[in-house]
């Protein structure tokens, strides 16, 4: 019974990556940046929800929902005031850039909020639990799966039924061609951006309620995102999603076994799938 | 005649300074205090490291973040070397070099499978899984780590000799002769590097960096191109981080595998010099030492302050510092731009 609810356990965590991957898949997939910031944007994500708990007194949800365009007009402003610039068919600038930026985010969060780990405050959630008769799931991870569920859906309705994302798809495949057509790649840039900071916000509510954090963890949350958007091939959201539920079912086993195996066995998994498929399980995009 | 040089007025110069330059540096330890022969050290294997990313990244084009991985199972292999098999430390930093270069080959074959921007967080996932696996290694303090043992300290190679050549104690003794060999190592892969640069191989690197398609077109292999400056990379690293923990006598996963320390900085470093010159890391090494000794009791804010002058110069002076120089009167004390010399072209420039 424990391997059921290993395996339980570890599709649900598999949501949460899916969370901190799907703005890093979004921003590769429109303009080819990798964003080296994406994990100390989530935590800068996390204290904004916090404060917002703390010193405005809101519930984490509303905070979470104030948070978001607090951070949609940062990544705006991030991309059209510093990323624009450096867009390119060399991909070194950009790289140097957002590493430049999570080396002084993450140092900058340490200064402001110390080096204590701390957590989003949910009240009597945090410890409840569901009896699905064979297994026992907690309600937090169950909702972060859900919304994770929810999140791909969304982010698929607008990439494939709305004008934006035609606009977004059009700048991914070609952006001159899509600029002679009207569309300015630049500012489909900034919102892409925008709305990547708005994912990240949501995936920074659950990490901030299920766990503790601090300033330093950011890295390995861009490392797990990067995992599943490996493993699920680039340009899927489906498949981001069946990454993160490889790398957290991977975790939780390893955790079982020894628990100082539980990151070491995400990591393992991760290049298991390098080595069997190189692009990928699901891959849509070539790059 | 027409003839292909590389040779300039400002080559000759530095050619005639830089052994100067060196015997000085090599007879320092005879009137500078312990303290400054330390920070020294710093500066040395720090512009090595620097040196070594700047030819990945800047010449190569492998943008790799998980040079940690490689100063990291350096240091460890030559611990295992003087605790596991009792050899002397200095005789075990090579065994550094060769962990590093196997680990790179294992690298290499998953990071090459990614293209582009992902190759560098593929490097950065390589050092976590290594810093993960050595931080089991029970024989060699697990988690918490180890010190050199203390007959392995008192007997290295040649720190009798300086003792006797300076008259000072054990452990200064142990610093000039890390610092000797930060300096040999430095020359080395500067020396190197240049020389590489120089040679078909840093011609086709140049070819390589300038247009991949036309370079393939006239010959150039550059998937083993790759694997060439990768694992050169890798191996110079290792000794690096061989030779920073025999040093500091005291090893742990966590200051072994310091993406800030290891990585962090030195781009730092080549960024805000100048990549893709020689002339870059040296002149950013010393602005990082500046700063590092300016802000060193700010915390936090130090490196903070870095990351956003790194960002800051990248987005105005792409070129680093140097280029700022180097452009403004077309200055290369290390010059490796083939140009045709001999009779005026009619017609031509």
């Amino acid at each position: 019974m424990i391997w059921l609810d290993t395996l339980v356990q570890g599709i649900l965590l598999g949501g949460l990556y899916a969370l901190f991957a799907a703005g890093l898949s979004l921003v590769f997939g429109i303009m080819r940046l990798v964003n080296l910031a994406h994990g100390d944007l989530i935590i800068l994500a996390a204290y904004l929800v916090l404060m917002g708990v703390t010193l405005l007194g809101l519930s984490p949800w509303i905070a979470a929902l104030v948070a978001m365009p607090v951070m949609f007009a940062l990544g705006w402003l991030l991309q059209a005031a510093v990323l624009n610039r450096v867009l390119g068919k060399d991909i070194l600038p950009p790289l140097l850039v957002t590493f430049g930026l999570s080396v002084a985010l993450q140092n900058g969060l340490l200064e402001v909020f110390s080096a204590d780990s701390r957590r989003i405050p949910v009240g009597a959630l945090e410890g409840a639990s569901l009896d699905l008769g064979l297994v026992t799931v907690g309600i937090m991870p169950l909702m972060t799966f859900a919304s994770a569920i929810v999140m791909i859906i969304a982010l698929n309705g607008l990439f494939y039924h709305t004008a934006l994302g035609r606009a977004f798809r059009a700048t991914s495949d070609d952006a001159v061609t899509a600029g002679l057509m009207g569309i300015e790649p630049k500012r489909i840039f900034a919102i892409a951006t925008g709305i990547a900071m708005v994912v990240v916000t949501l995936a920074a509510l659950y990490l901030g309620m299920r766990a503790n954090f601090d300033p330093s963890i950011g890295p390995a949350r861009l490392i797990y995102a990067f995992e599943a958007v490996i493993i699920g091939g680039l340009g899927s959201l489906w498949g981001t999603l069946a990454g993160g539920i490889i790398i957290g079912v991977a975790q939780t086993f390893g955790a079982v076994l020894n628990p100082e195996w539980q990151i070491l066995a995400g990591h393992i998994a991760f290049l298991a799938v390098m080595l069997l498929k190189p692009r990928g399980l699901f891959p849509r995009a070539v790059d | 005649m027409y003839r292909l040089t590389t040779r300039t007025c400002a080559g000759t110069v530095t050619a005639i300074t830089v052994p100067i330059f060196i015997v000085a540096a090599l007879a320092l330890p005879a009137v500078a205090s312990r303290g400054v022969v330390q920070d020294l050290f710093f500066i040395l294997t720090m512009l090595t490291l620097a040196q070594i990313w700047n030819l990945l990244a800047g010449y190569g084009g492998l943008v790799s973040v998980g040079q940690q991985a490689f100063v990291g199972i350096g240091a460890y292999a030559m611990f295992a070397g003087v605790i596991l098999l009792g050899w002397n430390p200095v005789l075990a930093i090579p065994l550094g070099g060769l962990a590093a270069l196997v680990l790179a080959v294992l690298t290499a074959f998953f990071a090459f499978r990614l293209q582009g921007a992902y190759f560098a967080i593929g490097t950065w996932v390589i050092a976590e899984v290594t810093r993960l696996l050595v931080a089991q290694w029970k024989a060699l303090g697990g988690g918490t780590g180890t010190s050199l043992p203390r007959e392995a300290t008192s007997s290295i190679l040649g720190t009798d000799a300086i003792r006797a050549l300076f008259g000072v104690r054990e452990a200064a003794a142990r610093d000039v002769l890390a610092y000797w060999l930060a300096l040999a190592l430095v020359v080395a892969v500067t020396g190197g590097i240049y020389w590489l640069l120089r040679s078909r191989l840093g011609l086709a690197l140049a070819a390589v960096r300038d247009n991949v398609d036309a370079a393939q077109s006239v010959g150039v292999d550059t998937g083993r191109l790759r694997w060439a400056v990768f694992l050169i990379a890798a191996a110079a690293t290792g000794l690096t981080g061989a030779l920073i923990f025999l040093q500091t006598a005291r090893i742990s996963p966590g200051a072994a595998f310091a993406v800030t320390d290891w990585t962090a900085n030195v781009i730092f470093i080549v960024v805000i010099g100048g990549i893709g010159t020689i002339e870059g890391p040296i002149l950013g090494v010393l602005v990082f030492f500046a700063l590092r000794s300016a802000l060193a009791d700010y915390g936090s804010w130090y490196l903070m302050t870095l990351g956003l002058i790194a960002v800051v110069v990248m987005l105005f002076a792409p070129k680093g510092l140097w280029g700022l120089i180097a452009s403004r009167n077309g200055l290369h004390l290390f010059p490796v731009r083939r140009r045709l010399i001999g009779p005026k072209i009619e017609g031509g420039i």
